[in-house]
């Protein structure tokens, strides 16, 4: 089964909906005997880091989730603020975030650009990176981003007032700082590689 | 380089979608899940969805037809009309949509725009404004003022110092309509939205005036606007004719303007 963690303020059921309509099946959990269960995990995003961690603190998930995605290597997809929170720390709320992946997330500049960053944006893959992604616009909403201090873990870049990372991967674990469950077709084929993934558990 | 976005707008009354000239006289278009997903294989970037009669009928938004169009279209959705407080939207959040608009409620109650922005974060509120032009005056110095309640409701404030405030309280995009130039189809008022552009730094989405492509080259050519919402043009039955998103995208990226390109 594939687990789309269930937390306040994330949009839980907008990538259920999507998961749905490629045809698998999915819940929404928020218990860690549920997280430990399934074979894939997303952890949708919206809000703010701190909240989101201090959501999943209340939630009693995070130890669960540590053990799923690197203990039990599940395949984990982190999107929006669900990617930022696989770093070790946001400057958002001034949060500690799972430290899944070394590196930090950063505010845009406004003296360069506008805040949030809201729209289509265009993301370049990597090759070599996870499974195959192909180029595409993709919908962001966003108004910090991550830097990974390992670069190889970069998978995708975007541009805005510079380049930054758009996504992520390192072995099983996944992030995107856009939408994948808002950024149409581009995004469900995303979606669909993802799912398709071999799962790790039954 | 972020792309220039295109929004169709339904204005619902029950869960149909209608077009009002002017805020009134609304005609019927047709049933508001059917025309969402018209348009979402249109490819159109972004839907907002007013349920314009719940405010003046007291009663929530319609949360059901949130849901059915919810579920046919994989594109941001913003969701407004009847908001009135953190549950309003926590419920429109869990029903589909991304974005909450707020309107005369923000007016009525600016402190719901900090609610929301510090519940659900910044990107989540939309502040939505309806302003007429107006004498310039020592408390309208823009020469723009708010209005609310469809339009019909003069608030005697600026529209520029409204935004302004909006950003500051915690909005995190701001779209603006002129009520002058609202379903005339002569095309969107550029001057107010430059200074729009100037007073504030978050995205801004115009509306009001689309009749044809090259008013879409106009705006995003002279303006810092990045997102329009265009409804007449795509599918008002008082048009001789209507557009497709792809021809509009054509255009502009033929115009030179950064719109996402249609995908075959």
């Amino acid at each position: 089964m594939i687990g789309i963690i269930d937390y306040k303020a994330g949009n839980g059921p907008s990538v259920l909906s999507a998961v749905a309509h490629l045809g698998y099946k999915a819940e929404l959990v928020n218990t860690p005997e549920r997280v430990l269960q399934m074979t894939h995990i997303i952890m949708p995003g919206v809000g703010s880091a701190g909240a989101t961690m201090e959501s999943l603190k209340e939630l009693g998930l995070i130890d669960a989730i540590k053990t799923a995605v690197l203990e039990n290597k599940v395949p984990f997809l982190g999107v929006c603020v669900g990617m930022q929170i696989l770093f070790d720390h946001s400057e958002e709320d001034d949060a500690d975030c799972l430290g899944f992946l070394p590196g930090q997330v950063v505010k845009f500049d406004r003296e360069k650009v506008r805040v949030p960053q809201m729209g289509w944006n265009k993301v370049t893959f990597s090759e070599n990176m996870g499974y195959k992604a192909e180029d595409d616009y993709f919908y962001f909403v966003n108004s910090y981003y991550v830097v990974p201090e390992d670069k190889s873990h970069i998978w995708g870049t975007a541009e805005y007032g510079g380049l930054f990372t758009a996504a992520v991967c390192k072995g099983n674990i996944y992030g995107t700082q856009f939408h994948i469950e808002k950024s149409a077709k581009a995004g469900l084929s995303l979606l669909n590689g993802f799912l398709s993934l071999k799962g790790g558990r039954l | 380089m972020i792309t220039k976005r295109l929004i169709a707008c339904f204005d619902i009354i029950g869960d149909r979608v209608t077009k009002a000239v002017k805020f009134q006289d609304n005609i019927d278009v047709g049933p508001a899940e059917d025309l969402a997903s018209v348009m979402y294989d249109e490819q159109i970037d972004e839907l907002i969805f007013y349920d314009i009669t719940a405010s003046a009928e007291k009663r929530r938004i319609n949360i059901e037809v949130v849901k059915k169009v919810a579920a046919r279209m994989f594109i941001p959705f913003t969701v407004g009309g009847g908001i009135k407080n953190l549950e309003d939207m926590h419920e429109a959040l869990k029903a589909g949509a991304e974005k909450i608009s707020i309107d005369s409620m923000a007016v009525r109650n600016p402190g719901i725009i900090k609610e929301g922005a510090l519940a659900f974060g910044s990107q989540c509120i939309v502040l939505s404004t309806q302003v007429k032009r107006t004498q310039k005056s020592l408390k309208i110095p823009s020469g723009y003022e708010v209005y609310i309640d469809g339009a019909r409701l003069a608030t005697g404030m600026d529209a520029i110092e409204w935004i302004k405030r909006g950003q500051d309280l915690g909005a995190g995009e701001i779209c603006i309509n002129s009520i002058d130039n609202d379903g005339t189809l002569s095309g969107y008022d550029i001057e107010l939205m430059q200074m729009a552009g100037e007073a504030v730094s978050v995205p801004l989405i115009a509306s009001g005036g689309a009749g044809k492509p090259e008013h879409l080259k106009e705006l995003f050519s002279k303006t810092a606007a990045q997102a329009a919402i265009i409804s007449s043009m795509l599918y008002s039955p008082r048009m001789e004719r209507n557009y497709k998103v792809a021809e509009i995208k054509e255009y502009l990226m033929k115009e030179n303007i950064h719109v996402r390109p249609i995908r075959v």
